[in-house]
C-alpha cells in the first residue's frame, strides 16, 4: 500500500511536469507578443527591451520554464511567491488561487452531490422498471443533458429562474464563511447564490451517470449473489441495498473520481456566465490578457487537484472493494 | 402427508422469440428427511422447476401454474411475505456455481449473520456464534479466523462449503440443490457429497438434488425423478431405476455411464440434442433422438404411466413391456452400450 502510494507520487510528478512544460509551449506558439501590450502603445524599442526584461520574456522559453520550476521548488508550492505575480496587475499569483479556488471547489463538489442525489435514484428506478414511463422519461433527459452546452442551459436557467421569476440570484457569489463586508454570505446565502450553476453544471452528468448506474444496476440484478440473497429470504430493499447497489456501484466511484477531475474543464463555461470569481474564470480572461503566470498558476493548481483526485479515488476504490490489492 | 407437492407445475417464459414453455406439467412429491434425485440434461427444465417452487423466477417474463404444496400450504399462490419468510429458513437452496454465488464485497460472516438475522430475532454475537458453529459443521478450517474472509479467499470446494452452511444455518426442513457438485473437481464433489450426506443425518432436512449426473444420484437419492424436455420421462425410486430402468432416454443415460464391471470400449452417447422448447417436437418429445421410434411416437404423447407394474414406478413410452425387459436386460450385461 505504502509502496504503491508513493510510486503514484512519483508517477504524479512526471506527470506533472510534463503537462506544465506543454502549457508553455502552447503559451509561447500563439502567435502574438505579450510584452507589445504590457509596455503599452507608444513604447520604444527601449521601453519594448526593459518590460521584456522585467518580465524574463526577453530568454528562450525553456530558461522561463526551468526557473517557473525553480521558483516552485525554492518557494514551496504552495509559498506567497511560488507561482510568481500576474503580467497584468503584478498580484502574487498564490493568493488569487487562495481566493478562486474554493468558489470553483464549491461549484465542482456541490455539482458532484448534485448530479449523484439525481442520478442513483433516476438510474435505479429506469433498472427496475425498464422500458417503463420512467425510464423512457429518463432517456430524453440524457438527451437532453448530453446535447444542451452549458452556457446555453446557464443563460436559459438565469432568464427564466433569475430574471423572469426572481427566485435566484443573477450573477453573484456568496462566499461560505467570510463575505466581504456588505455583501451577502453564510451557508444559505451561498447554496442559494450556487443553485443555479450546481445545476447548470450537473446536468450533462447526471444524464451521463443516470445511463451508467441503469445499465450497472440492470448488469448486477442478473448476477447469481443476487439470487443467493433472495433466496435466503432477503426483501426487496435489502437485495437492492446490500447486494444490488453495494456492487453496481464499484465502478461508479472510478467514474465519479475522474469526472470531478474532468469537471474543472466544464466550470470554465459555468464560472463564466453567472460571474462566479472562479479558477475557471480566471483561466479565461488570463488568456484574454496574455497573463502568463495566472495561466500557468492555474493549470498547476487544477493539473495538482486531477492528480490528488486521482490517488484518493485509486486508494478508496481498495478500500471499498476487498478484492483489490494495491501493489 | 408429503414434505413437499408438487402438482402439474408449468412455466412460461416469454421471450423475444415467443413462448417458452421450461416446466410443462412436472409433478413428483419429497417426503420429510429423503432426497429426491431431478436428473436431466442441460434445458430440460430441472432448474426452473426448482426456481420456480422458489418463486426465484424473473416476475415480469415468467409466468406459472399448477401446485408446490409445501406442508399443505401452496406456495405458488403464497403472498410474497410469506414465501420470503419461508426461504431460507424452511425451504433453501444451494447453487451451481460457488465461484459467484456469494456476494464478493461483503465477509462471509457478514452474509452468514445475515441469514440468521432475516429469520430468527437474535443478537448479533448469538448471531455470529451460530455461524461459527455451521461453518465448523461444515468443515471449514480455522473457521473462528477465517469467518471475517471475503469470498475471493477462499477455494471452489470451501466456497460450496460456505453456501451449504448459509442454507443449513436456520435448520431447513426442506434443501433445494442445484447441481451442487458440478462446478467442482472430483474429489472435492465426493466430500460435499459425503458433507450433505452427513448433514442429512443431522439436521434431518429433505434434500432436492437436481444434477446431470446418475453417479451422483445412485449414491445419495431415495427417489428419482428423470426429466427430459420440461417433462417428467420417468420416476421410480433409485432401486427401481437402476434395477428396472424402462424407457429409451433413461437407456441413453445410463449407457454413457462408465461402469466398473463392464468393459466397453467406447460409452454410449445419445445421438442429437436436446429438443427446443420453444418449439417441442410433435409426440414423444424423445423421437427423434430414439433408437426404438415408432410412428406413434411422432404423433401421439405417451403418458406417464406404470411402467412394472410397481405403482411408484412411472414412465412415459410407447414401447411395450417385452421389449422393454429384453432391452434391460442387455443394459445389464453391458451390450446396450454397442447396440445404441
Amino acid at each position: 500500500m505504502t509502496r504503491y502510494v508513493i510510486r503514484r507520487i512519483l508517477w504524479a510528478l512526471v506527470l506533472f511536469v510534463v503537462v506544465t512544460f506543454v502549457s508553455y509551449v502552447i503559451f509561447f506558439l500563439i502567435p502574438a507578443d505579450p510584452v507589445k501590450l504590457f509596455a503599452g502603445r507608444q513604447a520604444t524599442p527601449e521601453d519594448m527591451a526593459r518590460a521584456a526584461a522585467f518580465y524574463g520574456l526577453d530568454q528562450p522559453f525553456y530558461v522561463q520554464y526551468w526557473k517557473f520550476l525553480s521558483r516552485l521548488v525554492t518557494h514551496g508550492v504552495i509559498g506567497e511567491k511560488a507561482l510568481g505575480f500576474s503580467f497584468v496587475n503584478r498580484q502574487w499569483i498564490a493568493s488569487g488561487v487562495q481566493s478562486r479556488a474554493p468558489v470553483t471547489a464549491s461549484l465542482v463538489l456541490g455539482g458532484a452531490v448534485m448530479w449523484m442525489i439525481l442520478a442513483v435514484p433516476i438510474g435505479i428506478v429506469s433498472a427496475l422498471r425498464p422500458r417503463s414511463l420512467i425510464d423512457r422519461g429518463a432517456t430524453v433527459f440524457v438527451l437532453i443533458g448530453i446535447s444542451a452546452h452549458p452556457v446555453f442551459l446557464a443563460l436559459i436557467f438565469l432568464y427564466i429562474f433569475g430574471y423572469k421569476l426572481h427566485m435566484f440570484p443573477i450573477g453573484s457569489y456568496a462566499d461560505f464563511f467570510n463575505p466581504p463586508p456588505g455583501q451577502a454570505g453564510g451557508p444559505l446565502q451561498w447554496a442559494w447564490h450556487m443553485f443555479l450553476p450546481w445545476c447548470t453544471f450537473a446536468i450533462l452528468f447526471a444524464a451521463l451517470y443516470v445511463r451508467m448506474i441503469r445499465a450497472s444496476v440492470i448488469e448486477t440484478m442478473n448476477e447469481d449473489y443476487v439470487r443467493t440473497a433472495r433466496a435466503k429470504g432477503a426483501p426487496e430493499w435489502v437485495v437492492m441495498r446490500s447486494h444490488i447497489l453495494r456492487n453496481a456501484l464499484l465502478p461508479i466511484v472510478t467514474m465519479l473520481g475522474m469526472d470531478i477531475a474532468l469537471g474543472l474543464g466544464g466550470a470554465v463555461f459555468t464560472e463564466s456566465v453567472y460571474s462566479l470569481p472562479g479558477l475557471g474564470q480566471w483561466a479565461v480572461q488570463s488568456l484574454e490578457t496574455f497573463d502568463l503566470p495566472v495561466t500557468m498558476g492555474v493549470v498547476v493548481f487544477a493539473t495538482t487537484a486531477v492528480l490528488v483526485v486521482n490517488v484518493i479515488v485509486d486508494v478508496l476504490y481498495a478500500v471499498i472493494d476487498p478484492r483489490i490489492k494495491l501493489a | 402427508m408429503a414434505l413437499l407437492d408438487v402438482r402439474d407445475l408449468h412455466t412460461t417464459f416469454r421471450t423475444d422469440d415467443g413462448l417458452v414453455k421450461a416446466v410443462d406439467g412436472v409433478s413428483f412429491t419429497v417426503e420429510p428427511g429423503k432426497t429426491l434425485g431431478i436428473v436431466g440434461e442441460s434445458g430440460s427444465g430441472k432448474s426452473v422447476t426448482c426456481l420456480t417452487i422458489m418463486g426465484l423466477n424473473d416476475r415480469r417474463s415468467a409466468s406459472t401454474s399448477g401446485q408446490a404444496l409445501f406442508k399443505g400450504a401452496d406456495l405458488l399462490a403464497m403472498p410474497k411475505n410469506e414465501l420470503r419468510a419461508l426461504r431460507g429458513n424452511e425451504i433453501s437452496m444451494i447453487f451451481q456455481d460457488p465461484m459467484t454465488s456469494l456476494n464478493p464485497v461483503h465477509t462471509i460472516g457478514r452474509q452468514l449473520v445475515e441469514a440468521v438475522h432475516l429469520h430468527q430475532d437474535v443478537s448479533r454475537s448469538s448471531a455470529r456464534s451460530q455461524s461459527l458453529d455451521v461453518l465448523k459443521a461444515v468443515g471449514i478450517p480455522n473457521a473462528e479466523r477465517r469467518i471475517d474472509d471475503y469470498p475471493h479467499q477462499f477455494s471452489g470446494g470451501m466456497r460450496q462449503r460456505v453456501m451449504i452452511a448459509m442454507a443449513l444455518i436456520n435448520h431447513p426442513d426442506l434443501l433445494i440443490a442445484d447441481e451442487p457438485t458440478t462446478a467442482l473437481d472430483v474429489t472435492t464433489q465426493a466430500q460435499i457429497l459425503k458433507l450433505m450426506d452427513t448433514l442429512q443425518k443431522e439436521y434431518g432436512s429433505a434434500i432436492v438434488m437436481i444434477t446431470h449426473d446418475l453417479g451422483v444420484v445412485a449414491e445419495i437419492a431415495d427417489d428419482v425423478v428423470v426429466m427430459y424436455g420440461a417433462q417428467v420421462v420417468e420416476r421410480a425410486t433409485a432401486e427401481e431405476l437402476f434395477a428396472r430402468p424402462s424407457m429409451p432416454y433413461t437407456w441413453g443415460l445410463l449407457g454413457s455411464l462408465p461402469r466398473i464391471d463392464h468393459d466397453v470400449e467406447r460409452l454410449a452417447q445419445i445421438p442429437g440434442t436436446p429438443p427446443s422448447l420453444l418449439n417441442p417436437p410433435s409426440g414423444c418429445r424423445f423421437h427423434p433422438r430414439c433408437t426404438y421410434a415408432m410412428s406413434i411416437c411422432q404423433s401421439e404423447q405417451p403418458p406417464l404411466a406404470s411402467a412394472t407394474g410397481s405403482e411408484t414406478h412411472l414412465s412415459r413410452c410407447h414401447l411395450d413391456q417385452a421389449t422393454r425387459l429384453t432391452e434391460i436386460k442387455k443394459l445389464e450385461s453391458g451390450h446396450f452400450a454397442e447396440v445404441t
